[in-house]
């Protein structure tokens, strides 16, 4: 603070302003306290709902995963110290929901990433009518996941409008959603269509604040499209990247409403993810004890592939 | 003067957030005021229905407790109806905040769940009512009776005559109904025609409850259940057994020979009026609309007999008594008036169900003996099989579904059962069986 005051006043001070200053500054703290008080009022809503609806439920998570709690019941839950973690290691339905989720986010991050990387390239120019296709892209996103899920559903069937499509071109094809090979990959085709008009803003939010100016120097050095875009677009995009990759990533694990409407984990399990496992036993099966030694895992999945992703898009030119 | 700002912003939050909590207060202090008693001593009695979306249903509950508000002056019912789908939710977590009301409607198959965790009370002083009622429609747990309903609903394979005369099926009875053997036979006709690419449409696009509710009765029929009813404590055997693996395999068998679609259209009512299916497995609500699309040429038909009888699911919406009412003597009071037979033929008139009495039927045009739809109650009265009366029947059903779907998808049958039996199993035992 006197630092500010002393750059505001570069002659050395005489005595009055000495005192001059000291008023000031007292004048300047007490501001400074209410402000603090203020600060924690604006401050409480935002703490108070989060406390309530995110630190405790946690909290309880973790205690409940090693109690017997049940949804519906005369008792109280009791201690069952790692019961459910055994139970849970030993279902077959566990190992291939995590398989799943797993191989669900090892696609979707590239795939709906990439895809909204090049929407993004594409509509990032200056032409009549861009903003029809933005409008058009975006579109998917803000519609309800319900409602996608139910639109895709009809498409799917095996007399659906995908099939017919195909059946033009002499192709039959299998009942997408039922089928065991191909239900999987289904759903996350669709959830890319949907999502991708998201992170397409996102990239395209990135992409604007690159300064115009390099483009224009590197175009007079002779510079291709693609060394632009190489040595330019991609570098200028680090931190955008990694917001993206971090959102895709969390998003895809918890992959649950489609799921959930289109094909309740099947057919054979192969649909089955760690979110909608958790809810089926949680509320369906009235297993809340055993529904949060799931989500306890799942935590601690996302909170760790989290971790390593933070590590490895660390910002290393820092510690130069 | 910034400061000035945030400083007013604050004390205006602050000041409104006060507003607010008060006005919560003052409403949660009048709702608990409800309960109690008036000037007049008349005392109220809280109900709540999960029939919010359900004009036609709600309009007939009011009707009876206008009725009964009208008739002393003793009580006065209160009804709150909730959307069916957060219903279960809001009687779970009322029931922890130890704020149930004193009158509920619980789906059938949830009364045990519900009198085993001590919502319900048992129902005192309605036996020689009750008697008269179907058993489907009496829910019980522990031999004790905890819930009635007004109404019930039935299954039944609906087919048009014209086909099965012109295809030589003989039209079963419910003194005669198909055999196995006959029904499987039937189909392959069907088939055989080459009109339907799948003669049959048991709705198994359908999720939830409808999978124990529409197919663990033909399971039933094969001579298996969902568990052993002697005890409510193992499923071995019943559910893994011989029989179950022949209804298994069959099942399966009905999706390989191309009978019927693993996974049907997503209105298999509709499909089957627009001759997309020969034979449907509907419940009783579709009667209406087939009967006045087809006219006489539509036939409801008993379910087949796989050597155990014909079989269907019983238990719908029933009403109950709260473990916490406080009054529970008024409660007990507005079911018994609530259940006479004229406002079972009322409600059920309403809804287009099986009225819950003989004399109730009498009341309901269309299920007075020998009329159109008498033969839904005939259905109820001769082959309903309630789902089996275990706390732990929410967890049977989510398994039993999970383990039909996978059949129907290919997976091994003996497999996918004898991993429902040790799930199951291992539940009611984690639970100690419920004792």
């Amino acid at each position: 603070m006197t630092q500010t005051i002393g750059a505001a006043h570069p002659n050395p001070p005489t005595v009055p302003t000495i005192e001059n200053i000291t008023r000031k500054q007292r004048r300047f703290e007490k501001p400074q306290r209410s402000q603090r008080i203020t600060a924690a009022w604006l401050i409480a809503p935002a703490a108070v709902l989060g406390i309530t609806f995110v630190l405790i439920p946690i909290a309880l998570t973790f205690a409940l995963a090693f109690t017997n709690a049940k949804l519906v019941s005369p008792q109280g839950p009791q201690f069952v110290g790692i019961d459910n973690f055994t139970r849970l290691f030993g279902d077959p339905v566990f190992w291939k929901s995590l398989r799943n989720t797993v191989l669900f986010a090892i696609f979707v991050v590239p795939i709906q990433a990439g895809l909204a990387l090049a929407l993004a390239l594409l509509i990032n120019v200056k032409v009549k009518g861009v903003n029809f296709f933005r409008t058009v892209y975006f579109l998917p996103v803000v519609t309800s996941m319900v409602v996608i899920s139910m639109l895709w559903l009809f498409m799917y069937r095996q007399d659906g409008l995908i099939n017919q499509l195909l059946a033009q071109l002499g192709i039959t094809g299998p009942d997408w959603l039922g089928n065991p090979t191909t239900a999987l990959a289904s759903i996350l085709f669709m959830s890319v269509w949907q999502g991708v008009g998201f992170h397409m803003v996102i990239w395209l939010s990135g992409l604007q604040t690159i300064s115009q100016d390099m483009y224009e120097a590197s175009a007079i050095d002779g510079a291709t499209n693609w060394q632009q875009f190489r040595y330019i677009t991609w570098p200028a995009l680090r931190q955008t990247r990694t917001f993206i990759l971090v959102t895709i990533t969390i998003s895809a694990f918890s992959l649950f409403t489609q799921v959930q409407v289109m094909t309740q984990g099947g057919p054979l399990d192969s649909t089955s993810t760690l979110v909608f496992l958790a809810v089926r036993a949680g509320y369906q099966q009235q297993q809340t004890g055993y529904a949060a030694a799931i989500s306890l895992i799942f935590f601690l999945l996302v909170l760790s592939v989290s971790l390593v992703q933070r590590y490895l898009t660390r910002d290393k030119d820092v510690k130069k | 003067m910034v400061t000035h700002t945030l400083k007013r912003l604050a004390a205006v939050s602050l000041a409104a957030a006060l507003a607010l909590s008060l006005a919560a207060c003052g409403k949660g202090g009048n709702t608990s005021s409800d309960s109690g008693t008036d000037a007049n001593g008349t005392a109220t009695i809280k109900m709540w229905t999960h029939n919010a979306g359900n004009e036609a249903e709600l309009g007939a509950i009011n009707a009876v407790v206008a009725d009964y508000n009208a008739s002393q002056a003793k009580y006065k019912v209160e009804v709150q109806a909730f959307p069916q789908d957060s219903y279960n939710t809001s009687v779970t977590a009322a029931a922890s905040s130890k704020s149930l009301p004193c009158i509920l409607d619980i789906d059938g198959p949830n009364v045990p769940n519900w009198a085993w965790a001590g919502y319900l009370a048992p129902l005192t002083g309605l036996d020689e009512t009750l008697a008269k009622f179907l058993p489907s429609t009496v829910g019980t747990y522990d031999d004790k009776p905890y819930a009635a309903g007004f109404y019930d609903v039935a299954l039944a394979m609906y087919a048009r005559k014209s086909v099965l005369e012109q295809n030589n099926i003989r039209i079963p009875t419910i003194d005669q109904p198909w055999t196995g053997d006959e029904f499987n036979a039937a189909l392959a006709t069907l088939k055989a025609t080459g009109k339907w690419a799948n003669p049959l449409d048991m709705a198994t696009a359908n999720t939830g409850e409808w999978w124990p509710y529409a197919y663990s009765p033909f399971l039933q029929s094969f001579g298996g259940d969902l568990i052993d009813r002697t005890t409510y404590e193992s499923a071995d055997g019943v559910l893994n057994g011989a029989a179950a693996l022949k209804w298994a395999t069959w099942f399966r068998g009905l999706v390989d020979q191309g009978y019927m679609a693993a996974k049907s259209g997503t209105d298999a009512g509709a499909d089957f009026l627009n001759d997309k299916s020969a034979i449907v497995w509907n419940g009783s609500w579709g009667a209406e609309a087939a009967r006045a699309k087809l006219g006489d040429d539509i036939a409801f038909l008993p379910p087949p007999d796989f050597g155990n009888g014909p079989k269907i699911g019983g238990g719908s919406w029933q009403w109950g008594v709260s473990a916490t009412c406080n009054n529970t003597e008024g409660a007990m009071d507005y079911l018994k008036f609530s259940l006479q037979d004229k406002y079972v033929a009322a409600v059920a008139d309403a809804t287009g169900t099986i009225p819950a009495t003989d004399a109730a039927a009498a009341l309901v045009k269309g299920y007075e003996a020998g009329g159109a739809n008498d033969i839904f109650r005939q259905f109820s009265k001769k082959y309903a099989e309630v789902r089996p009366q275990t706390p732990g029947y929410p967890f049977i059903a989510t398994t039993f579904t999970k383990a039909a779907q996978d059949i129907l998808n290919g997976a091994d049958p003996q497999g996918a059962l004898d991993q429902a039996v040790s799930d199951i199993d291992a539940n009611q035992k984690s639970n100690n069986n419920f004792q």
